[in-house]
């Protein structure tokens, strides 16, 4: 059992964690999340007595790492892959471990039989891909066979089948009664391999609950709705009905609404009353990506500052709206990234045409990025540095701004059909 | 990544969820027998460590080339060209310092890099999360690192005076007491091993390779440069301590062949070097302590 108190660790002037209390318990895998910056590996250092907390402090079954009898024995850590004299071979990094926690060298090659590297033993570890050091790290985790485990981001690196391989590994660990503690940026992953979660934001605590309780209490749950796609007005109509009767609508960039606020069934006569034909009326539950966006989103919200965001967001112009959804914007989503594929093409401005400057983020539409007043043309580039270059670039070459608004053609979504008219 | 694909599999795979928090600390038990962890571990760990990094072997190849071909070649050159009567009265085993001031920049690097190179690499988060025991792991690494350091130059540096001593025994240099080849030897041997001794707890407070080997090079090396271009009387007395004071030199007072006649006599240099280390340990120590690895 991990159990942190009160635990806080400035460098400077810079607090890194603040006041962090948890209990990881046993038999269970924990799962650590947290923006980039957002203080894990801090957090995971202190537990190993490797930093010292400004205050507060933590324990493993009740002793601070430093003063842990037979430490190794107890807890195993991966906290970078590359934590490793590269000029050393795998199993002499292995051995010297062992040697210095007390356990059998043979204990050596039976971890470098679990983790895979058996074959590349001799090899030193200077070579070895990403993948492998992450199977090295493991492997000096899993040397002490402690019943404490922390793993900062494991996966990083490895193959389908390594991810799965530790996707297993952690649940195991935890089924035998260990206490497994494992930070991770890739949600899917902890979706599928953590029972409980901790979540920080800045240094703080954000949650600590089941993964279950945590994706109801940030629920994103919603319905989408899919009007026939050759008739974008009847898309609008219901956006309307909808809006009217009290729910929220944002629409998807493929064409679909996405509703909340209102049961499914309400939907369905709302639609109805309006003489609206359905394509497509789903439930859509949450996924822990999704909870997770909008929780440490909100907490950064708490905190304004001038750099808010924490580098996932640009920041937002004086007077600018705060990104709350605002039907008929083309924004995909108000809690996540865009999809890559968003990038460029469909939505890019066109005058650029084959030499378009655009940035990834292509034109003013400008994603989750940017505030959702994006498309009102010259509003766009303050918004969104990515876009810049492509307002400009239209005007320089004025002629074929407006000839490629060869605007949308019958699949492209509904909700581009007012882009083009921005650009010019 | 993007919110609107298909929804994911949910499975927050957690049948047991909510039994585990409740339950008391069932723990894990390890069949791997536990062994109260000692020193003894820690030295066996990183011999481990040493010998199984190309560095150290580079290293100390270049140094018992340097003190071994330089020692021969200077050899073979003294008894080629002296005469009688300008080698009388000599110690033969003086001719050994040469190979062994150059050396000593092997044993300063490979002192620096024990140490430095695992701050370098993050190898020190393993070695610490593995020993949390921070004292034990830099005795440890001490005392394997002298013990290499020593019985490499002692061997190197024996068979340099050795050969030495029979090339130039026809030519009239006096014959060297027991004491004089035991400081000849065992002696500059220490200081050797002593001085890397320093560069490795160097190593470990600067916690960067190429800034420790600088600054043990440039400790060794910079008083008497600066010595030598101190001509003006008013700073004779500097002048002086820096001859006398300086690591070549006192390197060379174990040879009997001091650049002046005062200063550090005897076995002086290996006290003084002693104090040094010593020094430089308990500041080691305190800063591997307290700081942040």
């Amino acid at each position: 059992m991990i159990e942190a108190v009160g635990l806080t660790k400035r460098y400077g002037d810079k607090t890194a964690v603040y006041n962090l209390s948890f209990q990881v318990r046993p038999g269970s895998v924990t799962g650590f999340l947290g923006p980039n910056g957002s203080g894990k590996s801090t957090t995971m250092r202190m537990i190993l007595g490797l930093d010292n907390p400004t205050s507060g402090q933590v324990t493993i079954g009740g002793h601070p790492y430093r003063r842990l009898p037979n430490a190794p024995r107890q807890v195993g850590a991966l906290l970078d892959a590359k934590a490793v004299h590269g000029g050393r071979s795998a199993r002499n990094h292995l051995l010297s471990l062992a040697q210095l926690s007390g356990i059998p060298a043979r204990r050596v090659d039976e971890v470098l039989g679990v983790v895979g590297l058996q074959d590349v033993a001799k090899k030193r570890s200077k070579g070895f891909s990403l993948g492998m050091g992450q199977r090295l790290g493991i492997a000096a985790a899993l040397l002490g066979d402690p019943q404490v485990l922390l793993f900062d981001e494991p996966v990083n690196g490895l193959d389908p089948e390594g991810i799965l391989w530790v996707r297993n590994l952690m649940k195991a660990l935890a089924a035998e009664g260990r206490t497994v503690f494992v930070s991770s940026h890739l949600m899917s992953e902890m979706a599928l391999t953590a029972d409980h979660l901790i979540v920080i934001g800045r240094g703080q605590l954000l949650a600590d609950m089941s993964v279950t309780d945590f994706i109801s209490a940030n629920s994103a749950d919603f319905a989408r709705v899919r009007t026939p796609d050759t008739e974008p007005q009847l898309r609008e109509k219901l956006g309307a009905a909808l809006t009217g009767a009290g729910g929220h609508v944002l629409p998807e960039q493929d064409g679909a609404l996405r509703v909340t606020g209102l049961p499914l069934p309400r939907i369905s006569d709302l639609a109805h009353e309006a003489g609206v034909r359905l394509w497509e009326l789903s439930p859509h539950q949450a996924s822990l990506e999704e909870a997770y966006m909008r929780m440490t989103q909100g907490a950064v919200d708490y905190r304004s500052t001038s750099d808010q965001k924490a580098g996932l967001q640009q920041p937002l112009p004086p007077g600018a709206e705060p990104p709350v959804p605002v039907p008929g914007q083309g924004q995909p989503g108000w809690y996540a990234p865009p999809p890559p594929q968003q990038g460029g093409q469909p939505f890019a401005m066109p005058a650029g045409g084959p030499g378009a400057p655009a940035g990834p983020y292509g034109g003013a539409p400008a994603g989750a990025y940017g505030a959702p007043g994006a498309p009102a043309g010259p509003g766009a580039p303050a918004v969104n540095p990515y876009a810049q270059p492509a307002p400009q670039a239209p005007a320089a070459p004025p002629a074929p701004a407006t000839a490629p608004a060869a605007t949308p053609d019958a699949s492209s979504p509904a909700a581009d059909t007012n882009q083009p008219e921005d650009a010019r | 990544m993007s919110t609107h694909q298909p929804p994911m599999p949910q499975a927050p795979g957690a049948p047991d969820r909510q039994a585990a928090p409740g339950g008391s600390y069932p723990g894990y038990t390890s069949p791997i027998p536990v062994v109260r962890t000692h020193l003894g571990h820690a030295l066996a760990s990183e011999w481990t460590k040493i010998r199984s990094v190309r560095s150290t072997i580079w290293t100390l190849s270049v140094f018992v080339f340097l003190v071994v071909g330089i020692g021969l070649l200077v050899g073979a050159l003294v008894s080629a060209h002296a005469s009688e009567s300008s080698l009388s009265g000599t110690n033969p085993l003086s001719f050994g310092f040469f190979g062994v001031l150059v050396g000593t920049m092997c044993v300063i690097t490979l002192g620096v890099l024990t140490t430095a190179s695992e701050y370098g690499t993050g190898m020190i988060r393993t070695t610490m999360t593995a020993c949390p025991s921070r004292g034990r792991v830099l005795a440890a690494k001490a005392i394997v690192f002298f013990a290499v350091a020593f019985v490499v130059s002692l061997v190197s540096v024996g068979f340099v005076a050795m050969v030495q001593s029979s090339m130039l025994s026809g030519s009239g240099v006096e014959s060297p007491s027991g004491a004089d080849w035991f400081k000849a030897t065992v002696g500059v041997s220490l200081y050797i091993a002593l001085l890397g001794l320093l560069a490795l707890l160097v190593g470990s407070m600067i916690r960067h390779s190429a800034g420790g080997i600088t600054i043990m090079i440039g400790l060794v090396l910079a008083p008497l440069v600066l010595a030598l271009f101190m001509a003006t009387e008013s700073l004779h007395s500097v002048r002086d301590f820096l001859f006398e004071y300086s690591f070549p030199s006192q390197l060379s007072v174990f040879y009997d062949n001091t650049l002046s006649g005062s200063g550090p006599q005897g076995w002086d240099p290996l006290w003084i070097m002693l104090g040094l280390t010593a020094a430089a340990g308990v500041g080691a120590y305190a800063l591997l302590r307290n700081r942040d690895v």
